[in-house]
């Protein structure tokens, strides 16, 4: 039940299969000598994924995000644990819908708009009575370069 | 004092398909077995309209549609998926925590702090896990299991309790069981509910007031366990408790506990052996197997670990070979080798249907042995490649023991084709 499926890259290729836990930190410059055969692998989960368990994938469907980077087939790594705040991208629930957006909000919070990156599209206005609902927040968002190496080859 | 407390994910099944269909959340809502055959699980809507654990589908189908009851098949592997990480979450909150069933935990609560901190904490616990998961759950404290799950019953049903509910004080707990229906206490079953009303015990709190030499000469010790308990008397092991939507088996290690991985295996091995008997023995068959193990929390001077992981079997199954099979390989591919020390840990079987269902498999012509190579052999490719076009071949085996699934959910958390799609248009 593997949640992700990344290939990875070995940056380490001598150290052991499992790696013991580093006890120093390193502040620029030279590691300790009694630690340099234990580094851990990089890992994307640690560097992308800050709360496993809130964490969830959604596949980007559209262009209405382009202006901000955030293209057609892209995934999208989402923390539903996290307060969405005013300038977050957020996955949103509206009229039946998965979407993505930009998070704006006025200072008492009480009026919000959805606001997509591309000028070809309105902004959408949302309050309590519309079927609206902040799934989680977008914490990266993965582009593929590689031609079949997606996540929705 | 030691403090036990329960925390219960809220209509669990149908909880999960909701946190993927938002429309749904005041919508009635239930979940069918495998099959499509009856109702397994049901949201609060759907109680409300009369609806009841294992109507007939097609006994309900006109009320069902009568009242947009939204339906849903089975989707274990997706329930797994979300159980694991409500565990997990819980895991961090607690020294000790014990899945008890895929959506119950024990936490051991003792010693955490006084009353009002401690349902403070509780509240967090509740507002966390919901937030992070999407999925509701009520959390009961109290000195007992028994009491503690009494507690949780009251947070579920009543919001002023803000997830969690504490039974901590004489007067509380002689409030909370005046309130309480017998029939709802754990282990009163039909048969001994029926025995008490004989006697004209109506509440929990009936029962508990009754005197223990009454108690003594009436019933056996299972019963008088239950007087206790909810008399506050701690005398009930997880390992005792009903329950019989799973089956559960699990030990503390002595000493420094587990670091290595062939012992740890047998004792895995064991728990999931004493699991497959229980099953047999209720004639039931298991597609949901969930392995954990802990390091002790109390501990600050090791590192910390916690596995639970489950999986989902593509045909149920009580063959020790095959759970015992299952449950190792969820084991070595969590296992931390030399690391960390496990002071606990168990095997949790579920999502159990009747044999009967399964025993056309005796006169299939398939050798299940070499069934269970390709299946290992299909995971494999599927875990590099993505899950859906193998599943085909064993899709194709459910066809063939006519399992329906019209209303399955997708696999969102598990299968890279399957997670949502946000439509920026």
């Amino acid at each position: 039940m593997k949640e992700i499926q990344l290939t990875f890259h070995k940056a380490v290729t001598n150290g052991p299969a499992i790696a013991p836990l580093a006890q120093d930190s390193v502040i620029a410059g030279f590691p300790s000598p009694a630690q340099d055969s234990f580094s851990p692998e990089i890992d994307l989960n640690d560097l992308l994924i800050a709360h496993k368990e809130a964490t969830f994938f959604v596949c980007i469907s559209g262009e209405s995000m382009r202006d901000a980077g955030i293209l057609d087939g892209d995934l999208a790594i989402v923390d539903k644990s996290l307060a969405a705040s005013d300038g977050d991208f957020v996955i949103a629930y509206v009229n039946g819908d998965f979407t993505i957006k930009q998070l704006r909000l006025d200072k008492d919070g009480k009026r919000g708009w959805l606001v997509p990156w591309n000028k070809q599209y309105p902004d959408i206005e949302v309050d309590a009575d519309d079927d609206f609902r902040i799934w989680g927040v977008v914490t990266h968002v993965i582009h593929s370069m590689k031609k079949g190496m997606g996540h929705d080859k | 004092m030691q403090l036990f407390g329960l925390a219960d994910c809220n209509n669990f099944f149908c909880s999960c398909e909701r946190v993927f269909h938002p429309e749904l959340r005041n919508v009635p809502v239930v979940v069918l077995s495998n099959n499509d055959g009856c109702v397994i699980a049901r949201s609060e809507e759907s109680k409300r309209l009369g609806l009841k654990m294992g109507d007939p589908l097609f006994q309900v189908r006109d009320l069902i549609e009568a009242n947009q009851v939204a339906v849903f098949s089975s989707n274990h592997t997706l329930y797994g998926s979300l159980s694991n990480r409500v565990m997990s979450l819980l895991a961090r909150y607690t020294p000790d925590l014990t899945q008890y069933s895929i959506d119950e935990a024990f936490l051991d609560l003792s010693g955490l702090g006084d009353a009002e901190h401690l349902k403070a904490y509780g509240e967090r616990i509740a507002a966390h896990v919901r937030k992070a998961t999407g999925i509701p759950i009520s959390l009961g404290i109290a000195e007992t299991k028994t009491l503690a799950k009494v507690a949780s019953k009251y947070a579920k049903k009543y919001p002023g309790y803000r997830g969690c509910c504490m039974i901590d004080t004489a007067e509380k707990r002689e409030k909370a069981l005046v309130g309480f229906d017998i029939k709802d206490v754990w282990g009163i079953g039909r048969q001994l509910h029926k025995a008490l009303t004989y006697y004209g015990i109506n509440t929990a709190a009936d029962f508990a007031n009754k005197k223990e030499s009454w108690v003594r000469g009436k019933f056996n010790v299972v019963v008088l366990q239950t007087w206790k308990e909810l008399n506050g008397i701690s005398c009930i092991s997880v390992e005792e408790l009903p329950e019989k939507k799973s089956i559960c088996t699990s030990r503390s290690f002595a000493e420094q506990g587990i670091t290595d991985l062939s012992v740890l295996e047998e004792a895995v091995a064991n728990f999931a052996a004493s699991c497959s008997e229980k099953l047999r023995r209720q004639k039931s068959c298991c597609r949901g197997i969930t392995i954990f193990a802990y390091t002790s929390r109390f501990r600050m001077d090791v590192p910390h670990h916690a596995i639970h992981q489950s999986m989902v079997l593509h045909i149920p199954t009580q063959s020790s070979a095959e759970i015992i099979g299952a449950a190792l390989h969820v084991l070595r591919s969590n296992f931390r080798q030399g690391i960390y020390a496990y002071k606990k840990a168990g095997v949790i079987l579920w999502d159990i249907s009747s044999q009967r269902q399964v025993q056309q498999d005796l006169f299939d012509p398939v050798d299940r042995t070499k069934q269970s190579v390709l299946m290992k052999a299909i995971d494999a490719i599927n875990q590099k490649n993505g899950r859906n076009k193998i599943r085909v071949a064993v899709q194709g085996t459910d066809v063939r023991f006519g399992l329906k699934r019209e209303y399955l959910s997708k696999q969102y958390t598990t299968n890279i084709n399957d997670i949502i799609v946000a439509k920026a248009e």
